[in-house]
């Protein structure tokens, strides 16, 4: 521990000499959401005119979209005039040592095993541990750089290849998509820009791990991947431990770009506050993710596990344009409480032997509600497209609800679907087994869920896996016994 | 080791074990008998603490604790082990990992420190010899879509883990092939020790020929109707359950 201390405190010195300070502080934009935050936004950012423009015809779009409703979730109605649109979220209500921290939070990650430097860092604590990852990050940027791959906040990206953005933003979320995707495009704050060249294996995992700086900015934040022919990413988003968010509405948007023979692996552990057990507070967390499979022969794997917010509205999907090419979905969505988890994928199959594949695991615990929506689309040109689809529903007490919403539109005959969905209660028997031979009620929970999980865990990195488990764990914690 | 007074005990309603008395020493091996139906399973649910199954009357004292006030879990870390008639599934764990956890958590309970992974694999390797369980077995889901034998092997493959002090076993010998049988009760045979007890579970002589009985009780309705050496075993064989009825019958019609 005190040697941990010890490296903490003289990286932060000498990070400190390197005036790597972060200026965001004083930046914050009024309430409320007009043209006039647009610009304000824009400005701020030094963007380019064009980028505005892209912002302001979103914005116009929005104005012009309604709400959507179809999901099976409540909430009450967000009003978008209080929120603020750029700031520097949770910066002045960083606590200054571990001291002022909230116990509560300090015992989970204590469970979590996440170290005192990690604490820090999560906390937003000292600059110094956000610098810590920040000067990781760095480290890496070089070797990457050398292979010719970019890696980099979006801001940046905007500044230094303002080329690769013009051609690909919103070139797979269009602003119109949906109410939310506009409403990113209009305001988004910052995010990140990963461009793999052509023939280039990523040499490892690009996660915002190493940039909390990113993915700290707030609420609306753009993500966009571009992997070259022939290329190969396997990129991770969020944190591996509870990065509690006090923010309400969070509504990003991540788009993926493959070309022929590329290959892009995106992975999610999303655990934002998912509001206390009365179902007060957490997050709505409303993103648009799709990956465009343009080239023959590419392939788009998700893997997401889902266990924070409050509310959860996303469907990550593949648009499979390219001959061959392959779209994958595997998640694992629980729900305790009073949390609601829509959430689900589209595979569209456009190009001929195009294969998708659906693994979806929902956890449902409490009084919360857990719903799979997916569709499956054949168009007419998918001469021999295919897909498999594993539906499987956990159910936890009798409280909890479990709703599969499938949707097969298929236009070519040569097409071949098939949907397996099983439904199942962790049963006593089950627990009363692991109980006998002297693991706790809580063990025997994880275990049993975490086995139930497999298929989607084994998806993850190694190190990604294990803190999932934990996750999963956590989330669950108290809903049996 | 184990001392059952007038052990009472019912399901929803329905009176189950209606006064059972047993007493099991250190090195001693108990054999239940009895026709089905007659409560032997819900005798070994209740001594593991099994919550559906209410106990109305009576007392179980183990090692001295009062085993009935503590959880299933800390039952089985005192060293309380049920091979279970029936072995329940647990898709996507092995195992491994379920023993793993299993084992550490009943070390943590005895104050012991975690076994490593090199020592559990090596603790593993000796127990797999014991009861000569396939490795590849070791590895899938938890008895999911194991064989009848398979289930009975493994479980007691997970009692030469565990290590337990009391060890019941329900039935064990039912589902398994002539070698298995005796594979199985070789591995129980060498578990033994002056310090552990076995009680087992069973409607064969045949398993009795290899686990050889201190004592045979014969449950029925709900209670130990007659105890005696492992001759009483192979009369049971011969004569089956009619003459004990009988004798319980008669004995309640002049009562
Ligand atoms: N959940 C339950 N509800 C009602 N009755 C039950 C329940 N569980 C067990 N019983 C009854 O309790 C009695 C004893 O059952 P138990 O399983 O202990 O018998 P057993 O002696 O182990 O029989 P076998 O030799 O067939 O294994 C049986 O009549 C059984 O039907
Ligand atoms: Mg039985």
């Amino acid at each position: 521990m005190s040697k941990d201390n010890q490296l903490l405190e003289d990286l932060t010195s000498k990070e400190y000499e390197h005036g790597w300070s972060v200026n965001y502080e004083a930046d914050e934009a009024p309430a409320g959401l007009n043209e006039g935050i647009i610009r304000w936004i824009s400005s701020k950012k030094e963007e380019p005119k064009w980028l505005l423009e892209w912002r302001l015809k979103a914005f116009a779009t929005w104005q012009s979209m309604a709400e959507p409703s179809w999901a099976n979730v409540n909430y009450p109605k967000i009003d978008l005039q209080a929120l603020k649109y750029y700031s520097a979220p949770k910066q002045s209500k960083k606590p200054k040592n571990l001291n002022e921290v909230d116990p509560e939070l300090i015992a989970i990650y204590e469970r979590l095993g996440i170290s005192l430097n990690e604490q820090k860092r999560l906390q937003g604590i000292a600059v110094d541990a956000v610098l810590d990852s920040v000067s990781v990050a760095t480290t890496f940027k070089d070797t990457l750089s050398k292979l010719g791959i970019v890696f980099c906040s979006f801001s940046e990206a905007v500044k230094e290849h303002p080329e690769l953005i013009k051609k690909y933003l919103g070139s797979v979320v269009p602003i119109q998509d949906n109410y939310y995707a506009a409403l990113n495009s209009a305001v988004f704050s910052d995010g990140s820009f990963c461009y793999i060249p052509k023939g280039v294996r990523c040499p490892m995992e690009l996660s915002t791990y190493f940039r909390i700086n990113a993915a700290n900015t707030g609420q609306f934040e753009r993500t966009l991947i571009v992997a070259e022919e022939s290329s190969y990413v396997s990129y991770l988003e969020g944190c591996t431990a509870p990065q509690r968010d006090e923010n309400q509405l969070h509504a990003a948007v991540v788009e993926i770009y493959a070309a022929a023979h590329a290959e892009v692996k995106y992975s999610t552990v999303q655990n934002w506050y998912p509001g206390d057990n009365e179902g007060r507070g957490g997050i709505y967390n409303f993103v648009t993710k799709r990956g465009i499979c343009a080239g023959d022969y590419s392939k788009i794997s998700w893997t997401q596990v889902e266990t924070g917010s409050a509310v959860t509205w996303k469907y990550p999907s593949c648009i499979l344009k390219g001959d061959h090419s392959v779209g994958e979905f595997y998640s694992v969505a629980v729900t305790n409480n009073y949390q609601q988890a829509d959430t689900g994928t589209k595979m569209i199959h456009i190009g001929k032997n195009t294969k998708s594949r659906i693994v979806s695991k929902g956890i449902s615990a409490g009084k919360s509600q857990n719903s799979y929506r997916g569709q499956v689309q054949v168009m007419k040109r998918a001469l021999h497209a295919r897909n498999f689809s594993q539906c499987d529903s956990l159910l936890m007490g009798n409280a909890c609800g479990a709703h599969t919403f499938p949707y097969i539109d298929i236009a070519n005959p040569t097409a071949k679907v098939e949907h397996e969905a099983t439904t199942s209660k962790i049963g006593e028997d089950q627990i009363f087994y692991c109980n006998q031979r002297g693991i706790a009620t809580e063990d025997a929970v994880a275990l049993i869920v975490n086995g139930y999980a497999k298929e989607v865990l084994n998806q993850l990195p190694m190190e990604f896996a294990v803190e999932a488990q934990k996750l999963l764990a956590l989330t669950l914690e108290g809903s049996v016994g | 080791m184990l001392s059952i007074k007038n052990l009472h005990a019912s399901i929803e309603g329905t009176p189950i074990l209606k006064g059972i008395n047993l007493q099991v020493n250190a090195g001693e091996v108990h054999a239940i008998m009895g026709p089905n139906g007659s409560g032997k399973s819900t005798l070994a649910s209740v001594l593991a603490g099994r919550e559906e199954y209410e106990v109305t009357q009576g007392e179980v004292i183990f090692q001295g604790k009062d085993l009935l006030e503590l959880s299933p879990e800390d039952r089985a870390r005192e060293g309380v082990f049920l091979a279970f008639q029936y072995p329940i599934e647990i898709p996507g764990v092995s195992t491994t990992n379920f023993l793993r956890t299993a084992l550490n958590q009943i070390r943590e309970y005895r104050g012991q420190e975690p076994l490593d992974a090199v020592k559990f694999l090596s603790l593993m390797k000796e127990k797999m010899a014991l009861v000569e369980i396939d490795q590849k077995l070791l590895s899938r889901s938890l008895n999911e879509g194991f064989s009848g034998g398979e289930k009975k092997r493994n479980e007691i493959f997970q009692m030469a883990m565990l290590e337990p002090k009391l060890s019941i076993l329900d039935e064990t010998d039912s589902g398994l092939d002539i070698d298995a049988l005796r594979i199985v009760s070789n591995g129980v045979n060498k578990l033994k020790s002056p310090s552990t007890a076995t009680i087992v579970v069973t409607h064969y002589q045949r398993l009795l020929d290899y686990i050889v009985p201190d004592v045979v009780h014969v449950l029925y309705q709900g209670r130990i109707v007659k105890s005696g050496s492992k001759e009483l075993a192979l009369e049971l064989e011969q004569k089956g359950y009619d003459w004990i009825k009988e004798e319980v019958d008669t004995a309640k019609a002049t009562a």
